[in-house]
């Protein structure tokens, strides 16, 4: 079994997936909280955008946006997101348009995470926010979103495991992570195939049985008691 | 809440006549026609690539490409007629446990017979020797591996052939996507400059109308691939297909075949090692 995950550098394959997950995790949680920001505003437009994104992304299959930002805007519009000179081009490139796609897509959960956040904050609390005197923004950021985030830490967890699952996508294009390795292993070793799996189920069980466990922790711990 | 029972019933029942229109419908596959020389088997599934132009493809509900051509002409030889062939799609990964199941009696899919996967499955053939190529833009420089150094190469995810450029040059940069269809397309696109793999595959996708004039096969094979028949290692039909394939390289059907399917854009097959040798892989 360790030959095996060896031979198909199946560590390098999973530190490939955590760092997919947590690039794309990081940006997706910026995003989204933007996405979030703009349908809370008071500004019809930015309302309009915010909806508008998150219904076309969340709607969209994953693999379809992947192979849309590799072959689409990469190939036909040739917007390249390493230098062409670079050794690693190729790699870089596909796992940065990998982690673009990937946050894209789950900016969208990110930002209707929130939301369901905000949604456990009594109107009050905006509205008592706002008869003092904090604008949008303040009363945005003091006051909303801290509590929108500790409402929304399961959401939250649960859009961050799907998105640790939802890496194995990318293979599409050619990130060697774990179900690229995976593939080839199928190719090559029929024989080993069920073990293959077995290793790949163990694996992401290992990483995302701790988030699960560290999402219900926290809720509980960080719920805004009312 | 009184009505579910009746509903429950009602979901029941939808349920089995699902799974009962399922059943009929391979019964109804299974029943066409007795077999006159098939081992009392009635007709015959054979395993084809449902994506690969020239080779094997699906279009509309007609199956076009050499490996179906081939499968036909040998179905043929074994006594079975067009109709009792059934085609089903095997796509690579899948090939050997399809065999082993019996989901498929035999597999055409540019399928190369190797050692390792001949622990699990039986080869009737060669029925063709293919060799690993490049497929590049028509007015491209590229004239083999060596011209590769910094440039950016294309193959399928967990494919051989492009491991092995990338060991014989280390400059090269590969990209891997799930089909050729996409590399062959960043090619066109320029995004790329080289696709990779056997070259009679490079020669159905350059023959496709889409790119004509645009691609071209370098020409310079640097490997051997024996495509073989894939067959379950309980299959009695090993030896009568070798028969069969060394008859149809006999009589110049091969080469029609081969012409008719791929050589559009001007392919041959490598005069060293075709015709092929049928036999020697028989479990």
């Amino acid at each position: 079994m360790f030959e095996l995950i060896e031979e198909y550098q199946l560590l390098s394959a999973f530190w490939m997936t955590i760092k997919l997950a947590a690039f794309s995790a990081v940006i997706s949680l910026v995003v989204g909280t933007v996405v979030a920001i703009m349908r809370l505003s008071p500004v019809k437009i930015f309302q309009s955008v915010g909806t508008a994104y998150v219904t076309l992304l969340r709607n969209t299959p994953l693999t379809l946006i992947v192979i849309l930002c590799s072959l689409g805007i990469w190939g036909q519009l040739n917007i390249d997101l390493a230098s062409r000179e670079s050794s690693t081009f190729l790699v870089d490139n596909n796992f940065r348009w990998a982690v673009a796609g990937l946050s894209a897509y789950h900016a969208a959960f990110v930002c209707e995470a929130l939301r369901s956040g905000v949604n456990t904050i009594p109107l009050g609390q905006a509205e008592a926010a706002r008869s003092i005197g904090l604008t949008f923004a303040q009363s945005m950021r003091q006051v909303i979103l801290p509590q929108a985030f500790r409402g929304a830490i399961t959401p939250l967890g649960n859009v961050l495991i799907a998105l640790t699952k939802n890496t194995t996508v990318v293979a599409a294009i050619g990130v060697a992570e774990t179900a690229y390795r995976m593939k080839a292993l199928a190719e090559f070793e029929p024989a080993l195939l069920m073990v293959g799996f077995a290793i790949v189920a163990l694996g992401f069980v290992i990483l995302t049985l701790p988030m699960g466990m560290l999402t219900s922790y926290l809720s509980g711990r960080l719920a805004v008691k009312r | 809440m009184k009505h579910t029972p009746f509903r429950l019933a009602a979901v029941l029942a939808a349920g089995a006549l699902v799974l009962s229109a399922c059943g009929s419908e391979d019964g109804g596959d299974d029943g066409e026609g007795a077999s006159p020389g098939g081992g009392g088997e009635d007709g015959l599934t054979i395993g084809i690539k449902f994506d690969q132009p020239g080779l094997g493809l699906k279009s509309g509900d007609e199956y076009v490409g050499m490996d179906v051509d081939v499968a036909l002409a040998v179905a043929e030889k074994l006594g079975f007629s067009e109709d009792q062939v059934t085609f089903k799609e095997s796509p690579s990964a899948q090939r050997e446990t399809m065999l082993e199941t019996n989901q498929v009696d035999m597999i055409f899919a540019t399928y190369s017979i190797t050692d390792t996967r001949k622990e699990k499955v039986q080869f009737a053939g060669p029925y063709f020797v293919a060799g690993q190529d490049l497929l590049v833009s028509a007015d491209s420089d590229i004239t083999g591996p060596e011209d590769l150094d910094g440039k950016l190469l294309c193959s399928v995810t967990g494919s051989t052939s492009a491991e092995n450029v990338k060991e014989e040059v280390p400059g090269v940069q590969l990209q891997e996507y799930g089909t050729y269809s996409e590399c062959v397309e960043q090619l066109s696109n320029g995004t790329i400059d080289a696709v990779t793999t056997d070259d009679v595959i490079l020669a159905g996708f350059a023959a496709q109308d889409t790119y004509a004039g645009k691609l071209k096969v370098v020409g310079a094979p640097f490997s051997e691939e024996n495509y073989g028949v894939g067959l379950n290692k309980e299959s009695e039909l090993c030896e009568d297909i070798n028969t069969a394939l060394t008859e149809l390289w006999e009589d110049g059907t091969m080469e029609q075949i081969i012409e008719d399917n791929v050589g559009a854009a001007g392919y041959t097959p490598n005069p060293e090692t075709n015709p092929a040798e049928a036999g020697g892989h028989c479990a």
